[in-house]
């Protein structure tokens, strides 16, 4: 156990047990992303040959990459695990919420809406996510077991403390808890780890020619249905790829010719910005954006 | 490449959260974005005119505009020879209950002291939470030396009393840094302002210190996590105790007593990476088997026969209360050690432990937030555990309120 890798596994694959012996009806939220694939993996070392205690969940905005969710069907198929999905539209409609506008609409606020509405339905006491800790300034604060109330949301001054590797899962009913395995993972570590398991991703991580709108401040939107453009938007067809695949209308792509995942990992060595600055619209709208969306219910 | 996890603990104007951002900012660990994000938000708060190191670490809203770090932040970084995991805890009195949090899972500790005021009430509180949680080492850095005037015979002085302080209250290892987060020196770099100082400085430091885990015994302890039950027509038989081995080794064909039941087998397979291994070693995530078909069950502890651990239903223990509202005698408790959970109630205070001087007090019978106490528990069900000073895994707790649901308090079993 002298590997960083191997103690960051051990950790992850520990907090995914306590989750199975500490809740009754617990979920694995699953995008499709990088993060949420390697938290497949991860269940699969610590319950297989058993099956997942916990059901793989996926909050559909409807503007979802489609190689995003091809490889999300697929995968749930090859490991014959029950996948549920539910979708920011069916929500939008069933409660006339206003759609997301604007040039770059992203339902990214609306999904929150869904995502309280399914752990209502199914009556999740435990939520599993990929957020780690390194991705963003209100994530670094966050416990690995994070007590949320009956309407999802975040207290960061009322955080139980979290000792040694000891987790408190102890709610009330109608509370929840969203569980971070991989809190202590940086993006580096994460695609370590891809290339030292072998984990298979969507092929928009790596280099692919896109069209793609080319935006005020030099980020590169992939040119898609849900946008609204006008005369004035510059189209570029360009070398990119993905550092995070979240909803094609406000995750931005990246220019790189980065082919394997040896590629990707030498390429964010150099990179000089993080991985949300490079790719998140949503984050540059204000400095405390995430711990907001946080306080709302969002994960 | 090994990982260090440690944390970093001072006065409310110690300049720890400007530290971190010195050693993120000056080992390049600090994207561009971020920078930029940090410029502006430096201008916001009207400060002057270079870039305010503390934002970095200070994630929260309530934070940036008390300029008070509330919570425990995790910072990543790595070097070419090392990877760090940084917990910034709160220097406040109101939040040393994080402190606790964050120190918890350190193998060294940080400890900022002003050069200006030296020890303080908070340094010593520190230190003493420090020895109670067992940090294998402890390095007190004396900040702020630019305030005076980089004299060596200030920082000799402070070293000489904290060295008398850390015999007190029994701290093994300690090292001494001198520095100046805010000049930056002595952080990254060496500094021609301290050319009296031969020693390290901060970062190459903390690339090669040697963080000897416990020195104390390494007895082979599990604890059932999950009981892996697939009950598929293939896997008729199966049943696996999911876990990860706590301390020690285990082998196949090791005899075991699982405990409290006190029932003995001997391990038929290991299971480790989805594929079996003959043996397992501390924090490996493994699948137990065993020959006999027991009655196990999540919580319950496995250990090799031939070095049982204590099982009792009344230990001796050093608690830190947590909880905004004071301990109250009616209050229904729940103790967990890892996976074993069991209602606990507090039957005596034994003492309180003054820290300023380490010394025990006479008990007022009251536990309030932040205090430490020794503590008489009885338990419903019977603990399997170790001294924590020998193996901390098996000898530390937490208290659960069971009608609140919170984490009330912290202890380590004697």
């Amino acid at each position: 156990m002298n590997d960083y890798l191997d103690e960051l596994e051990a950790e992850a694959i520990y907090i995914l047990r306590e989750v199975a012996g500490q809740f009754d009806r617990p979920a694995l939220l699953f995008s499709g992303g990088k993060d949420s694939i390697c938290l497949v993996h991860l269940a699969l070392k610590a319950f297989r040959p058993g099956k997942f205690p916990f059901p793989l969940v996926h909050i559909d905005t409807g503007h979802n990459f489609q190689e995003a969710l091809d490889f999300r069907d697929k995968l749930a198929e090859e490991l014959g695990e029950r996948l549920i999905v539910r979708k920011v539209e069916d929500t939008i409609i069933k409660n006339r919420l206003q759609d997301a506008r604007g040039k770059f609409p992203s339902r990214n606020a609306l999904q929150t809406n869904t995502l309280l509405e399914t752990i209502e339905e199914f009556e999740f006491d435990a939520c599993i996510g990929g957020a780690r800790r390194d991705e963003e300034k209100a994530r670094a604060k966050e416990r690995v077991f994070s007590v949320r109330d009956e309407f999802g949301q975040w207290d960061p001054k009322l955080q139980r403390p979290e000792l040694w590797s000891i987790y408190n899962g102890k709610i009330h009913k109608g509370e929840n808890v969203r569980v971070f395995p991989i809190s202590n993972w940086t993006e580096l570590d994460v695609w370590n780890y891809i290339q030292r398991e072998n984990i298979q991703l969507p092929e928009i991580y790596f280099t692919h020619e896109r069209e793609c709108v080319l935006t005020e401040n030099g980020q590169l939107m992939a040119n898609n249905a849900f946008l609204n453009l006008d005369e004035n938007d510059v189209l570029v067809t360009r070398k990119v790829r993905y550092r995070t695949v979240g909803d094609m209308t406000c995750t931005a792509a990246v220019e790189s010719e980065a082919f394997t995942v040896e590629d990707i990992i030498a390429e964010i060595r150099e990179a000089k910005i993080s991985e949300r600055g490079a790719t998140r619209m949503d984050d540059r709208i204000s400095e405390a954006a995430m711990e907001d969306r946080k306080k709302g219910g969002y994960f | 490449m090994d990982l260090l996890r440690f944390f970093t603990a001072g006065n409310v104007d110690d300049g720890k959260s400007t530290l971190i951002g010195r050693l993120l900012y000056d080992s390049e660990s600090i994207s561009t974005d971020v920078i930029e994000t940090l410029t502006r938000q430096s201008k916001n708060t009207g400060e002057h005119a270079a870039i305010d190191l503390a934002l970095l670490t200070d994630g929260l809203r309530a934070e940036r505009e008390q300029g008070i770090t509330i919570d425990v932040a995790y910072k990543y970084f790595s070097t070419q020879k090392r990877k760090f995991i940084i917990a910034d805890t709160p220097g406040h009195a109101q939040y040393t209950r994080n402190m606790f949090t964050g120190a918890s899972t350190a193998q060294l500790a940080i400890i900022l002291v002003d050069a200006r005021n030296g020890i303080t009430d908070q340094t010593k509180r520190h230190s003493i939470i420090s020895a109670v949680l067992g940090i294998p080492r402890v390095l007190v850095c004396i900040n702020k030396m630019d305030l005076v005037e980089y004299r060596e015979d200030r920082f000799k002085e402070i070293v000489s009393d904290y060295r008398s302080f850390a015999e007190l209250i029994g701290l093994r290892a300690v090292d001494f840094i001198p520095a100046s987060a805010l000049n930056g020196d002595n952080v990254v770099h060496t500094s021609s302002n301290l050319s009296w100082y031969k020693g390290l400085p901060l970062l190459s430091y903390l690339e090669t210190v040697e963080v000897d885990q416990f020195n104390g015994a390494d007895e082979a302890r599990f604890q059932v996590q999950y009981v892996i039950r697939p009950q598929t027509e293939a896997l008729h038989d199966y049943r696996g105790y999911a876990g990860s081995v706590l301390s020690g080794a285990f082998s196949v064909g090791d005899q075991v007593t699982v405990l409290p039941s006190g029932l003995t087998s001997k391990i038929a397979t290991i299971e480790s990476n989805l594929k079996e291994v003959p043996s397992a070693v501390k924090n490996q995530p493994v699948v137990l088997h065993l020959e006999d078909d027991l009655d196990i069950s999540r919580g319950n502890t496995i250990v090799l026969s031939s070095a049982l651990p204590a099982t009792e239903k009344e230990i001796e223990a050093t608690i830190c209360w947590m909880d905004n509202h004071a301990f109250q005698p009616g209050h229904k408790l729940l103790l967990q050690q890892n996976s074993f959970r069991t209602k606990a109630a507090i039957r005596e205070i034994r003492s309180k432990i003054d820290i300023h001087s380490f010394r025990d007090l006479e008990s007022d019978g009251e536990l309030k937030l932040n205090e430490l106490a020794k503590v008489h528990l009885k338990l419903a069900e019977a603990i399997s555990y170790d001294a924590f000073e020998k193996q901390a895994k098996t000898g530390a707790f937490i208290l659960i309120n069971e009608n609140t649901n919170n984490t009330v308090a912290a202890g380590v079993i004697h």
